[in-house]
């Protein structure tokens, strides 16, 4: 935590690959300045290439979504809502009637890769390239990959994707690795480590959990009513190991309501295609029969 | 112009054409309307496949059932149909795995799919069918061939004949699969369009291979009862899926499919595999009817595929799927 210093989660030496500890990260909005610290942290430490400069217009946004290169991304959200007990002054530029500001708030979240407890890449991917980490961490092992592109229309959340030429290293998924190779090595993921208001936390799951639901009554209590977790635990996804807490309704961050892993809908569509095959192999027999 | 004048001018320009051309103008309370999500951005990510992926659905559900068929041919005495129907289905196991090594991100990997084996995952069980259904449909070909030319008499003419039946038997079995699993690879993902179809696709996809499969034996000039047989059953449920389709519409969730350029080709292909080619092959246009059928299902699993696309880039169509 801010003020811990180097005995912070974000900043001392660990071994929880070691200890197989499930790990996660705790990502909280209200105290990120949107800085990008952490997406520019995160392409100098993995090496991930630069996939061009386009002005979006989106707010302070260009970076856009996730995506095969781009595996921290800060969002920009502009709302006409108030931001807590947020008091509107008076319009500051020549309004002789007094009125008010309209109420605003500006939101920064850096948004990555949910490392989902039921991950419909890993279940998705036919070479099994996609592995489980000891923390619990969903990692892409480049070397495998073939690029069969099932993985990117598998994950809820529009996180993986294949990585177009000319970029290095294309033709494969890529995605957040949770900085596997740091925290082999005791270190904390780049993004974390970076973080100037922690607004990025890493740490011990069940730590994050519970310092995340303190956060929330928290912000509730200072007025932020719609302050919530978004952690989809009740749906077939299982719980996220990188979680966060969100000002408003997940719809306005690019986030999934209801994410549901896939396969879940395995059988009904394999009961269809059973049904069909063998139909189809008994209207066959059949016509050679009788007619 | 002044900034305030510049307003007013995007204001007026969003109310007149409902968008506004400048950029950095998309903000709260600005003259835009407000786009769905997080500025209109994908939830989820559309699929990367091409041409390849749509092209080898067709051909793969074609030999697939082309081997079902061949094997009923087989049972009741028809073995100049299963000779056909094996080199389509010949024909279908070299061009399969080609198309699916093209589209591959890294091609020369194409081997790591045989890795592992993974029953949850469509894309796992599929490499497999498709790698299976490869050899037993390419051995079957010829095997058949061999053993209806004659080629071994004696001891070696019997184990030929054994073993080309029973390779047929398994090109059937694994054709069974192929011609009907990829209906489940698209469903069993977070495409609305898709997955909100999910008992839909693998029926469409199975009959519209077996519809091919007999349309393409019968231009091949098999004009048999069985085989005519099968394309009526094919395009009249093909008929009876497009007004299920037609009938249950998810309002935005699934509009990928019934508005645009893809619900067009959607409803053309369902068009060409179901009315017109029952139409034709009742009025006795059997060949015409024949490549109806054909094209309509080469189209649909365009459509298909083009609609995931669509469906997968449009925000409030993941939201309204889960609402």
């Amino acid at each position: 935590m801010i003020g811990e210093g180097t005995q912070s989660t974000n900043q001392r030496r660990h071994t929880f690959v070691q200890d197989r500890v499930e790990v996660g990260f705790f990502t909280d909005p209200s105290v990120c300045i949107g800085c990008k610290a952490c997406e520019v942290a995160c392409k100098e430490w993995n090496e991930v290439p630069d996939d061009g400069y386009d002005w979006s217009g989106n707010s302070y946004d260009n970076t856009g979504h996730l995506g095969a290169s781009t595996w921290r991304h800060v969002l920009f959200i502009e709302q006409d809502r108030p931001k807590g007990n947020q008091i509107a002054g008076p319009m500051s530029l020549g309004n002789s009637l007094g009125e008010k500001e309209d109420p605003f708030r500006w939101i920064f979240l850096s948004d990555v890769c949910k490392h989902c407890e039921e991950a419909g890449c890993l279940e998705a991917c036919p070479t099994g390239s996609i592995v489980r980490t000891e923390v619990g961490s969903v990692l892409v092992q480049d070397d495998v990959c073939n690029g069969c592109g099932y993985c990117v229309v598998s994950c809820p959340f529009g996180v993986i994707d294949r990585r177009p030429e000319p970029l290095p290293n294309a033709g494969g998924a890529f995605k957040c690795t949770f900085c596997y190779d740091r925290q082999k090595s005791g270190l904390t993921p780049a993004c974390a480590k970076v973080c100037p208001t922690e607004s990025i936390v890493f740490g011990r799951l069940d730590d994050l959990r519970a310092r995340g639901a303190e956060r929330v009554k928290t912000l509730r209590a200072q007025g932020y009513d719609d302050a919530q977790l978004y952690d989809p635990r009740e749906t077939s996804v299982g719980g996220l190991h990188a979680f966060f807490l969100l000002l408003g309704e997940p719809e306005a961050y690019g986030l999934p309501p209801k994410p549901q892993v896939p396969t879940i809908y395995l059988k009904s569509s394999w009961a269809a295609a059973i049904v069909i095959a063998l139909a189809a192999v008994a209207a066959a027999l059949l016509s050679f029969a009788f007619l | 112009m002044t900034s305030e004048e510049r307003l007013e001018q995007l204001r007026e320009e969003g109310r007149s054409r409902g968008a506004v051309s400048g950029r950095g103008v998309d903000v709260a309370g600005g003259p835009i309307p407000i786009k769905p999500g997080y500025y209109g951005e994908p939830v989820v990510r559309p699929p990367v496949w091409t041409w390849e992926i749509s092209t080898y659905f067709f051909i793969g559900g074609c030999g697939g059932m082309a081997a079902v068929i061949g094997a009923a041919a087989l049972a009741f005495g028809q073995p100049d149909v299963t000779r056909a129907a094996m080199w389509i289905a010949f024909v279908a196991a070299i061009l399969s795995p080609i198309l699916l090594i093209l589209d591959l991100g890294r091609p020369l990997l194409f081997l790591n799919m045989l890795r592992v084996f993974k029953y949850k995952s469509p894309m796992s069980v599929g490499s497999w069918i498709v790698s299976l259904f490869g050899m037993s449909a390419a051995a079957g070909a010829i095997l058949v061939e061999l053993w209806q030319r004659q080629i071994f008499g004696g001891v070696l003419g019997a184990v030929v004949e054994v073993l080309a039946i029973l390779s047929v038997i398994g090109a059937a079995f694994w054709g069974m699969g192929l011609a009907t699993y990829t209906g489940v690879l698209i469903s069993c993902t977070t495409i609305p369009a898709w997955f909100l179809h999910r008992v839909h696709l693998p029926i469409h996809f199975g009959t519209a291979a077996l519809g091919s499969a007999a349309g393409l034996l019968e231009l091949l000039g098999f004009r048999i009862a069985p085989l005519y047989a099968l394309s009526l059953g094919a395009a009249a449920l093909e008929t009876i899926l497009w007004l299920v389709l037609e009938s249950r519409k998810h309002g935005a969730a699934d509009r990928a499919l019934h508005d645009g350029q893809t619900g067009l080709m959607i409803r053309a292909s369902e068009f060409l595999t179901g009315p017109l080619a029952l139409m034709l092959r009742l009025a006795g246009g059997i060949p015409a009817a024949a490549i109806s059928f054909l094209l309509g299902a080469l189209l649909s699993r365009f459509g298909w595929i083009e609609a995931g696309r669509v469906s997968g880039r449009d925000p409030e169509a993941v939201f309204a799927a889960q609402r």
